[in-house]
């Protein structure tokens, strides 16, 4: 005490290294990730704008063509109206019914049921299952002419023939969201939702029944502000998920029939691996995540009128 | 005294309201049991129709299950196509890439939460922001940049990323869970002239095998479903792997026409199988993964 007292100059220099050898130890355990996010995260980024303003293929040298690409996007491309659309149907029915189904879901596991942990694990099972393969479950049981699906609907309905399904452009959309839900409403986000709603105060429900509130009330006005940091997590992450929908629209259906389930993901990777146009393709990107950082800063803007931030924890 | 008015209360209303809560107990055990019926049985329609006989899968009308149960179709499934080699593959490329994720994810998480230096912030917050930045964006770029490197049809780009930091919802799970181990036992450390390298390897990392096994377990699964880069990034079939090579039961038809139904469905099931005992038997650590996700940092 008394050294340091005489000697503060000494005592701050030594302070003043060990600080520097901690930022040098900091960095240096940060590198890999450092690197990473450079060289696999913001230099991409950085190509996909480049890229976006060049006729590029591969071999080929880096000449720039202006706005072309953009131009021909709003312009000239007959599928770039159509993948916009179908991705947006696609988005607008699916998110707001995984959110809700798991929402649901999640409400039903947090009944206090017996048996609550095997339900849990039955339920998530479907999330599990990869997705290529979830994909050909569904193919068969979807099946217009011998699926499974369709000889349940008949025997009820006695319709034939059923809907097409993956065979048809008006039921491949509706398909696509069976198979979306079955795989979603168990899954990642319900045990969000479910940790969610455990950490909402049991107080405030036996206040809420004292004051003789009905079940209706108590969601309304206990469980929903409760969660709602959740509700717009699962928004904010399900929307960016959905509007980059690839695999099972390309392995179920290729994009088909009749381009009914050609979603913007498949336009990039047809426009780049298909044909070639890289440069192109990565236009369609640059335009895609502008649209993505417009959507997600008006999210954050909104959750201000509607988010509760006062339940946490912290 | 009070005791008796809220016996009285309730001793008036006891009857109906007992038996309207066990009318709703009901009602909430029928829909769950139906719910996880109707969630389970796609599941379990793949399982039993891949021991059916190829003729069986598509019938007018459907049957559930086989004539003759077929187990051949497991070893069927093997030899037909190259799925044992794609196997190998994903095997090869998911257990390297999920070692390089926990370790260098480790290692950028425990520099984020424990070490004090200029510009943390912002890369920590760069870092978060990634979460919210769609795989597809940067996909052309990425692309290109591994046919520069000669890199395409090698599992280099499958790996090597994974080798620098994994990815930001790693890092964070592994930050979250440093920041909550007492910074005494460094101090202790410390003081007896142990390296910060010392202190991580000797004395944080061992404490950390719960959310190691997290990170383990999420990022293995994710390898082995993943779809959409190695698509891109493989082209011969002996480089395939299961995700993407199960799709050639399904759009390159065998020698002799006849139906590869079963072993497209045998197929999934065994490309079903490595996740589901991984998922059971880290259960644990896998849902405190996921509820983590959900909470800010």
């Amino acid at each position: 005490m008394a050294q340091a007292v005489a000697r503060p100059a000494a005592a701050s220099r030594r302070r003043s290294g060990l600080a520097r050898q901690e930022a040098t130890f900091g960095y240096l355990f940060l590198l890999p990730w450092l690197i990473g996010l450079t060289v696999f995260v913001i230099g991409p980024m950085i190509g996909a704008f480049v890229l976006s303003f060049t006729p590029y293929s591969l071999g080929r040298p880096l000449t720039f063509n202006g706005g072309a690409n953009f131009v021909r996007a709003f312009t000239a491309d007959p599928q770039f109206y159509n993948a916009v659309g179908r991705t947006l149907n696609w988005a607008v029915i699916y998110v707001p019914l995984s959110i809700v189904g798991a929402l649901l879901t999640a409400m039903l596991l947090n009944q206090g049921l017996k048996g609550t942990n095997i339900f849990r694990t039955i339920f998530f099972m479907p999330h599990l299952v990869p997705i290529v393969a979830s994909v050909y479950i569904w193919t068969y049981l979807l099946n217009p002419k011998y699926g499974l699906v369709n000889e349940i609907l008949f025997r009820i309905t006695h319709v034939d023939p059923g809907p097409g399904w993956f065979a048809s452009k008006d039921w491949a959309l509706p398909g696509l969201i069976i198979l979306g839900l079955w795989a979603a409403i168990g899954g990642n986000q319900m045990l969000i939702f479910l940790a969610g709603l455990q950490g909402v105060p049991k107080d405030l429900y036996e206040v809420a029944d004292l004051d003789g509130a009905n079940g209706w009330q108590k969601f309304r006005n206990i469980t929903l502000p409760m969660i709602s940091p959740t509700v717009f997590f699962n928004l904010v992450l399900g929307i960016i998920a959905a509007l980059q929908t690839f695999s099972n629209a390309f392995v179920a259906t290729n994009g088909g029939p009749a381009y009914a389930t050609w979603f913007y993901s498949l336009h990039i990777y047809a426009s780049a691996f298909q044909f070639g146009e890289y440069g192109y393709a990565a236009a369609l990107a640059v335009i895609f995540f502008l649209v993505l950082v417009v959507l997600t800063t008006i999210q954050f803007q909104l959750q201000k009128r509607w988010v509760y931030y006062g339940g946490e924890v912290k | 005294m009070a005791q008796t008015v809220v016996g009285d209360y309730r001793s008036t209303r006891s009857a109906s309201v007992g038996l309207r809560r066990a009318l709703g107990r009901a009602a909430l055990y029928t829909i769950a049991i139906l719910l996880g019926f109707l969630l389970f049985a796609p599941i379990l329609w793949g399982l039993i129709s891949s021991f059916k006989p190829d003729t069986e899968i598509k019938l007018l009308p459907p049957v559930i299950f086989p004539s003759r149960w077929v187990p051949q179709n497991y070893v069927d499934v093997w030899t037909t196509k190259l799925f044992g080699v794609w196997t190998q593959n994903s095997v090869f490329i998911a257990v390297l890439a999920t070692i390089g994720t926990v370790l260098t994810a480790a290692l950028s998480g425990y520099s984020f939460a424990r070490f004090r230096y200029p510009g943390r912030g912002v890369l920590f917050g760069l870092t978060i922001a990634t979460l919210m930045l769609p795989d597809i964006v940067t996909l052309v770029p990425r692309f290109i940049l591994f046919w520069e490197l000669g890199w395409l049809n090698t599992y280099l780009p499958l790996i090597v990323p994974y080798w620098f930091g994994g990815t930001a919802f790693f890092i964070f799970l592994f930050r979250q869970f440093f920041m909550t181990i007492p910074t005494d036992l460094d101090e202790a450390a410390k003081i007896d002239g142990a390296s910060y390298f010392q202190i991580f390897a000797r004395i944080v990392l061992p404490l950390s095998g719960p959310v190691m096994a997290t990170v383990a377990i999420i990022a293995f699964i994710d390898q082995w479903n993943s779809f959409l880069f190695p698509l891109t990034i493989l082209n011969s079939p002996e480089k395939f792997t299961v995700s993407i090579g199960l799709r050639w039961f399904a759009i390159s038809p065998s020698a002799d026409s006849r139906p590869l139904d079963q072993l497209l469905l045998a197929g999934s099931m065994m490309m079903m199988a490595p996740i589901m005992v991984i998922f059971f038997c880290g259960q644990r650590y896998f849902v405190r993964g996921v509820v983590m996700s959900g909470i800010k940092g």
